[in-house]
């Protein structure tokens, strides 16, 4: 199928792009870019006036609940979630039942996404077997399956000597290791920032500290060891200072942030909104600032979801008994959108970090429209204004603390390899 | 989510009782008025009014209590109230039923008023937020969030005792950190306008960022209670050794227990008060709390009192002035 995208503003950040320039699609690849290559016949054109056309958007941690949880969501219903929020690459964490510790539980998240056909899905490994933190996985197994970077998730590796271990077996498959950096043990059984929030409700707390230590600990890790390290879901300003110290000296290692992070703090807890319950947990009004500086300056390098859909029971319970998660796929674009009316990013950032550089971290072809590659693509009206409800979302979770927001920003077109997989009818 | 003011109905007035935290003064010197008049309800040799005729009031536990759970079934019954005590440790939740269906299944039969006690805090927020129109919650604890009945008869034995609030530095020594209590007396005592409010104790005991609060920090006992006219103290659990809070008790108790000599800065008609129970030799000596100074068998005495006018004002059945007309 040959596709013709006319009229839009595009915005490709991996090749300097930056205007009103006509896209085109052949065979699932993007062909050229402003004129038409000789005998170039639409099979489909896509009139993209007024709208945004840039790199189908690259998510780095999206939950899709399957294997095991699929009372939850499904990579099905989840994948119609991603291709309506613009998302065409969508990294999920090892975090199944069981865990991606295997190569056939990879290869069945990767199977059953492509018979969804809506959005690539590529899952982390976990770095060990039942994430249980003791034992090494298979992690070269888990690469030839598909896997690009490893990772315990929030099941962290207690003992240093395995940790270390991990991250050279790790490095020597060329894998990245994902750390979601929280100390267990000062984060102990706590549910909400350790602050003014967390004493006015009698709730327990998790200090920055959790995050910090387990930050320094593993820089000094990466330090000797030398392997590519991605830092997931940070929650301090002080996380993030450090990890621009460690990339000033010269260490692989790269940071992203969830949306919520940039936008809400722990005050959104008052009045124990379990829709705010989330790890790590929202902290002060500085973090988010600070948060917010750290990724304009390029320290964190991209936003994700942390999209964690439930079913509404999950959430009905007091706030320290309620699962923790927000369903965020399709609030990731005018979430992101706002920090561009807010002035923390141009919308040339903005976009760059929810395509290329998210791309680059995972090690995966996607996120730019060089000629030649697949062509997954995003179009998007950027001055359209909605209100976030219940009934708009396509995700099977509705557990949103951004609902009755006036959002803006709405995804017109998704197109995965070329293939149309949404379109917004107004 | 809903931010409006849960506790309070479209007009104002008072329909659940959750936390002291955004409640307005008057509506507190309401409480403790009408308090005033049922103590004399409560000493007449009929001791009951007809206000909650007819309705159906549930103590609904989640947690064991004696005292707070037993001041609450007598103020519903002197309110001639029906009163149904449920021990929930013992039944549903142990058969995996979740607390929305307790609730639910309670309001479908035709309940008028939950008194609940949660070791979670939010607990009592939960349940009202999903409660029937017709349903009032009061909050009997919940975690370490709030109890802020016991704030409230707390403030009536202050008020009692020392007259009016805003002349007044209150100390509040020992373990804040786990405490309700505290929490719901640091809101009612800035509500109601006290002078100072002070907390004492070791900062592995205070909470992050406390003088959020509106309170001063203190970790020196005598320094902190230097010219205070109420000293409150708080029971210290013995799991706190457990988790690293503290060394020992015996330190503790050199350190923050109450003793006539440790009381020499304080004014020198000080009262001292305790919610209960109390620890002899852990943060209070017994020559202190049995002295003259101490108000803690007031403070027990209250409770009936002040529970009455809270279920009557959440029921709005408090006539308003409420005192005038009852006298």
């Amino acid at each position: 199928m040959r596709v013709r995208i006319s009229g839009g503003r595009v915005i490709d950040p991996a090749n300097d792009v930056d205007g009103r320039l006509d896209l085109f699609i052949a065979d699932g690849k993007v062909v050229a870019l402003g004129r038409a290559p000789d005998g170039f016949a639409a099979d489909l054109q896509i009139d993209a006036t007024h709208r945004i056309v840039c790199p189908g958007l690259v998510d780095l941690r999206a939950h899709l609940r399957e294997p095991g949880q699929e009372h939850k969501a499904t990579i099905a219903s989840e994948s119609r979630a991603a291709a309506y929020g613009g998302i065409t690459t969508l990294c999920c964490p090892p975090t199944t039942q069981p865990p991606v510790d295997s190569p056939a539980v990879a290869s069945l998240i990767i199977r059953r996404a492509e018979a969804a056909g809506l959005t690539r899905v590529v899952p982390l490994g976990a770095m060990t077997r039942g994430l249980d933190g003791k034992r090494l996985s298979e992690m070269a197994a888990l690469r030839q399956a598909g896997c690009t970077g490893v990772s315990n998730d929030f099941g962290t590796i207690e003992n240093p000597l395995i940790l270390a271990r991990a991250m050279e077996y790790a490095a020597t498959f060329d894998l990245t290791v994902f750390v979601n950096a929280q100390d267990p043990r000062l984060a102990g059984n706590g549910t909400v920032h350790d602050g003014a929030v967390c004493s006015r409700l009698g709730l327990s707390g998790i200090p920055a500290a959790a995050e910090t230590v387990a930050v320094a600990g593993c820089l000094a890790l990466v330090e000797q060891i030398g392997v590519r390290t991605h830092f997931s879901l940070l929650s301090t300003a002080r996380a993030a200072q450090m990890i621009a110290r460690a990339q000033h000296d010269g260490l692989p290692v790269t940071a992203d942030v969830s949306a919520h992070h940039l936008h809400l703090t722990e005050n959104d807890v008052l009045d124990f909104d379990s829709q705010c319950h989330v790890i790590p947990p929202l902290r002060t009004l500085r973090d988010r600032d600070g948060l917010r500086q750290w990724l304009a300056r390029g320290t964190i390098a991209a936003i994700c979801s942390d999209h964690q859909p439930h079913e509404a029971d999950a959430k009905l319970a007091p706030f320290g008994e309620t699962e923790t998660g927000i369903s965020a796929l399709e609030t990731l674009l005018p979430l992101s959108l706002r920090l561009v009316d807010d002035g923390v990013l141009t919308l040339n950032e903005m976009i760059a970090s929810l395509t290329l550089r998210p791309a680059r971290i995972l090690g995966v072809e996607a996120g730019d429209l060089t000629p030649g590659r697949r062509a997954d693509v995003c179009i998007f009206d950027p001055e359209h204004y909605w209100v976030l409800s219940r009934d708009r979302l396509l995700s099977r979770g509705h557990n949103t603390p951004f609902l009755d927001w006036e959002l803006k920003g709405r995804v017109t077109h998704t197109l995965l390899g070329g293939v149309p997989v949404f379109e917004h009818k107004p | 989510m809903d931010k409006r003011n849960l506790q309070l109905d479209d007009n104002g007035q008072l329909r659940h009782f959750l936390t002291i935290e955004g409640l307005k003064r008057q509506l507190l010197v309401d409480i403790l008025d009408a308090a005033e008049s049922f103590t004399s309800v409560t000493e007449q040799t009929v001791k009951k009014v007809p206000l909650l005729r007819g309705k159906t009031i549930v103590n609904l536990f989640f947690e064991s209590s004696t005292r707070t759970r037993t001041t609450f079934e007598l103020a519903a019954k002197r309110l001639s109230a029906d009163v149904l005590n449920i021990n929930v440790n013992a039944s549903a939740t142990t058969k995996g039923e979740t607390l929305l269906d307790t609730q639910r299944n309670l309001e479908a039969m035709h309940c008028d008023m939950f008194v609940v006690r949660h070791a979670v805090s939010g607990a009592a927020h939960f349940i009202a937020r999903h409660a029937a129109p017709h349903v009032s919650v009061i909050n009997a604890g919940d975690g370490r969030h709030s109890h802020p009945t016991q704030a409230m008869l707390d403030m009536f034995t202050i008020r009692r005792h020392k007259g009016e609030f805003h002349k007044l530095r209150v100390a509040i020594v020992g373990d804040i950190l786990h405490s309700r209590v505290a929490r719901s007396q640091i809101h009612a005592l800035s509500t109601l306008g006290v002078e100072e409010i002070r907390v004492i104790g070791p900062r592995t005991l205070i909470p992050a960022e406390a003088h959020t609060l509106g309170v001063h920090v203190h970790h020196d006992l005598r320094g902190g209670l230097r010219d205070v006219d109420v000293i409150i103290t708080l029971r210290l659990q013995h799991e706190r050794m457990g988790g690293a809070f503290l060394p020992s008790e015996h330190e503790y108790f050199q350190l923050y227990g109450l003793t006539e000599a440790g009381l020499e800065t304080a004014k020198p008609d000080a009262i001292i008060m305790h919610p209960g129970p109390i620890n002899r030799g852990v943060e209070i000596d017994s020559a202190v709390a049995d002295g003259p100074r101490s108000v803690i068998l007031d403070q027990v005495a209250h409770g009936t009192a002040v529970r009455m006018a809270i279920m009557a004002k959440a029921m709005q059945r408090l006539p308003t002035p409420p005192a005038r007309e009852l006298h």
